[in-house]
């Protein structure tokens, strides 16, 4: 299970770094939401997944999973999810002043 | 009292809620946020005091036991680097009334500033390392929206290179804390350097240290990570670049001292070598920028590299002398820098233009400002009795006690740069013959000129007072250079 999730992490994150390199501003923003993704699958691994029972002491009599890597996930998805909300209106925003979606003409303005 | 380390973060994020209720009124705007930070400033005087006489102070939220809970710790380090942060905040907000204006003071300026200050805050004072990332998110966000506010084209485009390159560095520091967590089972600093010294610093805690670096490296502006920096500050208005500056690369040296001297420390021919070297390379490539502009606020950007390069060199030494030096240094370059940046503000208000060509002769005309830039100059060069001397001697002795002879030369070597690289502005902004000026009414040069002067006071006090300071930077040092003091506070309860 463990093995399968980190291959799963690395294709995604391949296919981020992708994203990340192109030159349109919407494919770099989808990029970072499908990095913060593999990045959240590797947290979740990393506490081991598939493991244990439900860590209610009644419902199961251990080994319990560990209940911490959720929560910590739980945060980063709301971080990320903020992040990816304001980069998308700051792209919105970019485009209508400069009139494109593309780096390198963007790179390009308030310098000519 | 066991919530008061709380304080100097609760106070700043109550006041930005309040403030969120009510934009437009920028009279009660001002007012609310200078009550606020005026409080903030009184709580962390009180925390100094209680740190001072009984030690580091810890409590752990919801009060868990202390490994599972979120622990939040104030030792020496972590107070006056909150108090530090908080008097600069002041001293920007009250510079901005004059220099901001309206349109932003009206669309969440102050709020954004207060919970900047609250991340800020919150890093300095946390005891856990997911924790760190979440105030470390809560500082960045707040600083998307003060880098883009206004949205000239300018700062639109920088903007997205600021955002990106953080949400990789965020997506970074998420991933190597769960390596971390895989390995050590503890997200608690004080519990991950306690395990970390039984079951010895192996090859992939070493991955994890260097990792750690790399991430609050890219924060905190180290040599090939820097390249975002010059650009990036120097879209938003003055007293945000003063803010961004002062504050924010400081967080990430401050997490970098945290992550060689508390949680990795155990294998120094390693990660403080690799520290050593990219400090070293950090201070030659501001030199470079420094001395290679005519731009104001480059000059000063620059400036800021070098000083984390100077501070990091400091830092991997690891001998008292030379983490005493770090520490000193860090706060007074987050003083200078602050000064620095809204003295440029006020020469930026009269002249109309960053550039060193288009001004000069100002020494006439503007006399007050001229002799506050020349001290404030001084301080930057560490020209004793002022602020930056006692620091660096600490840090070229710390380097000669570990037998750094060439790094405690390069750093010598690049005061007499940075002396250079501000005397230049000196000599070009306010000798030779007068410019015409666009002029600035005086009103709005006083406004700007005085909490710019109270701010190099602080520094010059800094200097000055170096003995009245020294048991607290001392103690500062002694619990880096000794973690277990540090350990013990936390774990005890």
């Amino acid at each position: 299970m463990e093995f399968h999730m980190i291959i799963l992490v690395g294709i995604l994150v391949t296919v981020a770094v992708y994203l990340l390199l192109s030159r349109n501003m919407i494919r770099i923003i989808l990029g970072t939401a499908v990095l913060s993704h593999a990045v959240h699958l590797l947290l979740i691994t990393m506490g081991g997944a598939g493991e244990g029972g439900v860590p209610l002491l009644r419902e199961s009599d251990g080994p319990y999973a560990d209940a911490l890597p959720q929560a910590l996930i739980l945060t980063a998805i709301v971080i990320s999810f903020a992040t990816t909300a304001f980069l998308l209106v700051l792209a919105y925003r970019t485009y209508e002043e400069s009139g494109s979606d593309n780096m390198n003409t963007i790179r390009r303005i308030d310098r000519e | 009292m066991t919530n008061l380390l709380l304080f100097p973060i609760l106070i700043p994020i109550l006041t930005a809620s309040v403030l969120l209720f009510f934009p437009k009124r920028i009279a009660a705007q001002r007012a609310v946020t200078v009550v606020g930070l005026v409080a903030s400033i009184i709580a962390a005087l009180f925390l100094l005091r209680t740190v001072m006489t009984d030690g580091v102070q810890a409590v752990t939220l919801g009060s868990w036991p202390a490994p599972f809970g979120i622990s939040m710790v104030s030792d020496p380090l972590s107070v006056s680097l909150v108090l530090t942060s908080l008097l600069i905040t002041l001293g920007v907000v009250v510079y901005s009334f004059r220099s901001i204006g309206e349109g932003r003071e009206k669309y969440f300026y102050y709020p954004a500033i207060l919970f900047m200050l609250t991340g800020i805050n919150g890093s300095f004072t946390t005891g856990d390392i997911f924790n760190l990332f979440v105030f470390f998110e809560v500082l960045l966000l707040a600083s998307y929206l003060l880098i883009v506010l206004g949205g000239e084209k300018r700062q639109l485009r920088e903007s997205i290179k600021y955002i990106l390159v953080n949400v990789v560095s965020s997506a970074f520091f998420v991933t190597t804390v769960a390596m971390l967590y895989s390995v050590v089972g503890s997200l608690n600093m004080a519990d991950i350097a306690e395990k970390v010294t039984e079951i010895g610093q192996s090859g992939i805690l070493t991955v994890i240290a260097v990792m750690l670096i790399l991430v609050f490296g890219l924060k905190g502006a180290i040599f090939p990570l820097y390249f975002w920096l010059p650009g990036s500050y120097a879209a938003p208005p003055v007293p945000v670049l003063a803010l961004f500056g002062a504050l924010l690369t400081k967080v990430g040296v401050y997490a970098i001292i945290r992550t060689v001297t508390l949680l990795f420390p155990h294998d120094p021919g390693f990660t403080h070598e690799l520290l050593m070297i990219l400090a070293i390379l950090t201070v030659i490539a501001g030199c470079i920028g420094a001395l290679a502009y005519y731009d104001l606020k480059q000059i000063v950007i620059y400036n800021i590299i070098i000083a984390v390069g100077v501070i990091l060199f400091g830092v991997a030494q690891m001998n008292m002398a030379g983490l005493e030096g770090a520490v000193f240094y860090l706060i007074h370059d987050m003083l200078i820098k602050a000064g620095l940046f809204m003295l440029i503000g006020v020469i930026i208000a009269i002249t109309g233009t960053s550039n060193l060509r288009e001004m000069g002769g100002l020494m006439k005309t503007y006399p007050g400002l001229a002799w506050t830039w020349l001290v404030a100059a001084f301080g930057l060069a560490g020209i004793p009795p002022l602020s930056g001397f006692f620091g660096k001697l600490l840090i070229v002795q710390g380097a000669f006690e570990a037998d750094n002879l060439w790094g405690g030369i390069i750093i010598l070597a690049s005061s007499l740069i940075v002396l250079l690289s501000v005397i230049r502005i000196f000599i070009h902004a306010f000798w030779g013959e007068p410019m015409p000026v666009k002029g600035t009414s005086a009103g709005i040069y006083r406004g700007l000129l005085i909490p710019a002067v109270l701010v190099t006071a602080l520094t010059v006090f800094y200097g000055v007072g170096t003995e009245w300071l020294r048991p607290l930077m001392w103690d500062a040092a002694e619990i880096l250079h000794q973690p277990s003091i540090y350990i013990d506070a936390v774990l005890k309860e």
